[in-house]
């Protein structure tokens, strides 16, 4: 028996290193010619830290150049009363369809898996349509506990207009990231001078969603994937932009995202949800963030559909380590993960304090899971 | 929600990870009599004990054995109990196995027949290694007492000359045996029903041959080994890093993996790092002496991909970096059950 060692990934296109060295060499010589001490990029995107995380990017940028995650995560930023909805109607006999990720996610008593190991009917899903199996399988109500970003959110709406079965209502948690992006530039004391949008994102939204964003703001959006070259090229030609006191929007993931974006995926999300104001964890009540049913799905929404007793999840909430949790902070850019003392110490993957710990796509979760000190050259070890 | 965490057993403190290793550390680890007579006893925790024998070592080590399922791609039960204690073994520097012990703990209502290939698993890799089992004991449990079988082996060798894993000094250079990842993966997809593309099976084997070979080549300059078991390379290296008080920086692009490991790894949301090898070594050798290892290490059948995948450095002692080609960061320690990824 021959077998082949695979040594592809090292050659592929979007990881080579002699690339990598090059944009490093000139994210270098940009930054000196800003001049300044530190520039601040935010990225807004837990895909984004994974793959800056795990090859270890940080490394390869001048110590001044601080590259942090902004609301980037999901899970992390679905709110604690969203989280006491799904966990009041499981706890009140409704079945609940949702994402892994969210299981363990504290409301303010308790997950969805404390409401399951009670003896509540959760299933993990790993998509809508999952959803839509289960309660074709049965007669039982069935809500799907909708998370994510405008990514999930079109899922879900062409679930819906393809037909679902009518045991089966969504309780949207939904999000709805331009407009997040809006408060966390306003934010006072941020140092954010630019910022990196995500591909996966803007190939439904096209580059265009954040014209309006850089003309209030007068700051910089690059689009950029998600491949280490992606993330050089897109910090790269930001750091430019910054240096020219150019704001405007680039387009560094051309090969996915389009100035318009996908119409037929916008027009669906638009014919199932409305942008409404509401809170994300942590941060900031933020206008339009939140994507909730439009009227004439309200019979397939779950707060419409069954009457939610959010006193029930709320009760006998408990204080303690919750409370010196910096999860808000790190997500709007205003801290790190090891700024917060619980980090690897009270709060870790095992046992996860805050929301950013609990999800794989929050920023403690990454940086616990890469090492802990993603930037080496801080550490004084390189 | 785990609030009993601190006082009660669980998984991860079987996992080959941090917890494991603090468990065993408070709880057995200077809390037995230390014997004068052992130059590597409880303390150092490796793979065996040594004892002085004239002007010889004994090396002895015992593991028991547990998988789901019993039967996997690649090997079995028995296989796995067989190279898991002649590697230990080996990784001392005693490849010259004398014996094996062979205790096993059978549930009411197992399979006879299932025994009976276990059995002969047992005597396949018994001949593949040039060893023995000498002695053994069994016992029935009743059902649901036990979960199907339980296998322990216990192995002795003399050696002249003991390898332990905290030689590394600056410099020196850290070969692995083979690509890694397979046992761990192909287990993970055998327990989920998960089916791959590509040949992904167990590689277990017994090393104490190709151990021979590398001793033979490199001698003196081979000064510390390990098997990458549970926890999987990373946890080894952190291992050997942190007893041999050095750093390690690791070429992540040299480490040998399948593309079916590569695949089923991005599947599962695991790092190949972490996953546990069965017949794979890690082999700190002084640099002058590097090629000439690896080239007899190749030369072998079980060797025939191996890799020169890193170097001892003076930086970061205790610690472990990656080199990714485009970046360098730390290579996290595993700190229990490997947990797929959901989401």
């Amino acid at each position: 028996m021959t077998r082949e060692i695979d040594t592809d990934a090292s050659r592929l296109r979007f990881r080579d290193p002699s690339e990598a060295r090059a944009l490093g060499a000139s994210i270098a010589r940009t930054f000196a010619q800003i001049g300044r001490e530190t520039v601040t990029l935010m990225h807004v995107c837990g895909s984004h830290e994974q793959a800056i995380a795990r090859f270890g990017l940080r490394a390869v940028l001048p110590r001044g150049v601080d590259v942090v995650m902004g609301p980037g995560c999901p899970v992390c930023v679905t709110d604690v009363p969203e989280v006491d909805e799904a966990v009041a109607l499981a706890r009140a006999g409704v079945r609940v369809a949702t994402y892994g990720d969210i299981l363990r996610v504290c409301g303010s008593a308790g997950s969805l898996a404390d409401a399951q190991a009670e003896g509540a009917r959760v299933d993990v899903v790993y998509g809508v349509a999952e959803a839509v199996e289960i309660a074709t399988r049965c007669d039982d109500p069935v809500v799907f506990f909708a998370t994510g970003f405008e990514t999930t959110a079109v899922a879900t709406a062409a679930a819906l207009l393809a037909g679902t079965p009518p045991n089966l209502s969504v309780l949207s948690a939904h999000k709805y990231v331009p407009p997040a992006m809006e408060i966390v530039a306003g934010i006072p004391g941020s140092r954010v001078e630019g910022f990196l949008a995500a591909g996966h994102a803007a190939t439904i939204t096209g580059s265009a969603v954040f014209e309006g964003f850089v003309e209030r703001h007068r700051l910089p959006v690059v689009v950029a994937g998600f491949e280490p070259l992606d993330l050089l090229a897109g910090l790269a030609k930001l750091l430019e932009l910054v240096r020219d006191g150019r704001a405007e929007v680039a387009n560094l993931y051309p090969r996915c995202v389009t100035r318009e974006g996908n119409r037929v995926a916008q027009e669906k999300l638009w014919r199932v949800f409305h942008p409404c104001g509401g809170g994300w964890r942590g941060i900031a009540q933020i206008p339009d963030g939140n994507l909730r049913l439009r009227d004439e799905w309200k019979h397939k929404d779950a707060r419409w559909r069954h009457p939610i007793e959010i006193a029930s999840a709320t009760a006998g909430a408990p204080e303690g380590l919750a409370s010196r949790c910096r999860c808000g902070q790190i997500m709007a850019g205003l801290a790190k993960p090891t700024d917060c003392e619980l980090f690897e110490a009270a709060c870790t993957a095992e046992t996860p304090v805050g929301a950013c710990m609990v999800s794989s796509e929050g920023t403690c979760r990454i940086w616990a899971q890469y090492g802990g000190h993603p930037n080496l050259a801080v550490e004084g070890v390189l | 929600m785990s609030g009993s965490g601190a006082d009660r057993i669980g998984m991860k403190h079987g996992a080959g990870g941090r917890a494991m290793r603090e468990l065993i550390e408070r709880v057995f680890v200077g809390r037995f009599d230390p014997d004068p007579r052992a130059t590597v006893g409880l303390d150092a925790m490796d793979d065996g004990a040594a004892i002085r024998l004239g002007d010889r070592w004994l090396v002895i080590t015992t593991d028991s054995h547990v998988v789901h399922p019993i039967f996997f791609p690649g090997g079995d039960i028995g296989r796995l109990a067989i190279c898991g204690t002649v590697n230990d073994l080996a990784m001392m520097g005693a490849p010259e196995v004398l014996g094996l012990t062979c205790a096993v703990i059978v549930e009411e209502g197992f399979p006879a027949s299932d025994l009976e290939r276990v059995q002969e698993s047992m005597q396949a890799a018994c001949r593949e290694a040039s060893a023995c089992v000498l002695t053994g004991d069994t016992k029935v449990m009743g059902r649901r007492e036990i979960d199907g079988l339980v296998l322990n082996t216990t192995g002795v060798a003399l050696a002249d000359r003991i390898v332990t894993d905290r030689g590394l000094r600056p410099g020196d250079a850290i070969l692995v045996t083979g690509p890694i990842a397979d046992h761990g993966l192909a287990i993970l997809a055998a327990r989920h029903g998960l089916s791959l593309e590509g040949d992904l099976v167990s590689d277990v084997a017994p090393l104490n041959g190709l151990v021979r070979a590398a001793l033979a080549a490199g001698g003196d300059s081979i000064v510390a080994m390990k098997d990458p078991t549970r926890g999987g390379v990373a946890s080894a290296l952190h291992e050997m890093a942190a007893k041999s008080g050095v750093g390690v920086v690791v070429d992540e692009r040299a480490v040998p993996l399948r593309a079916a490991a590569r695949a089923a790894a991005e599947l599962v949301g695991v790092d190949p790092l972490h996953v546990a090898n069965e017949g794979k070594a890690l082999v700190g050798v002084r640099a002058e002496a590097a090629d000439r290892v690896l080239e007899a290490i190749r030369a072998h059948p079980l060797g025939k991909e191996a890799a020169i995948i890193g170097r001892a450095s003076a930086e970061r002692p205790g610690g472990v970096i990656l080199d990714t080609g485009v970046g360098r960061r730390l290579l996290a320690e595993p700190i229990g059950e490997l947990m797929p990824r959901i989401c």
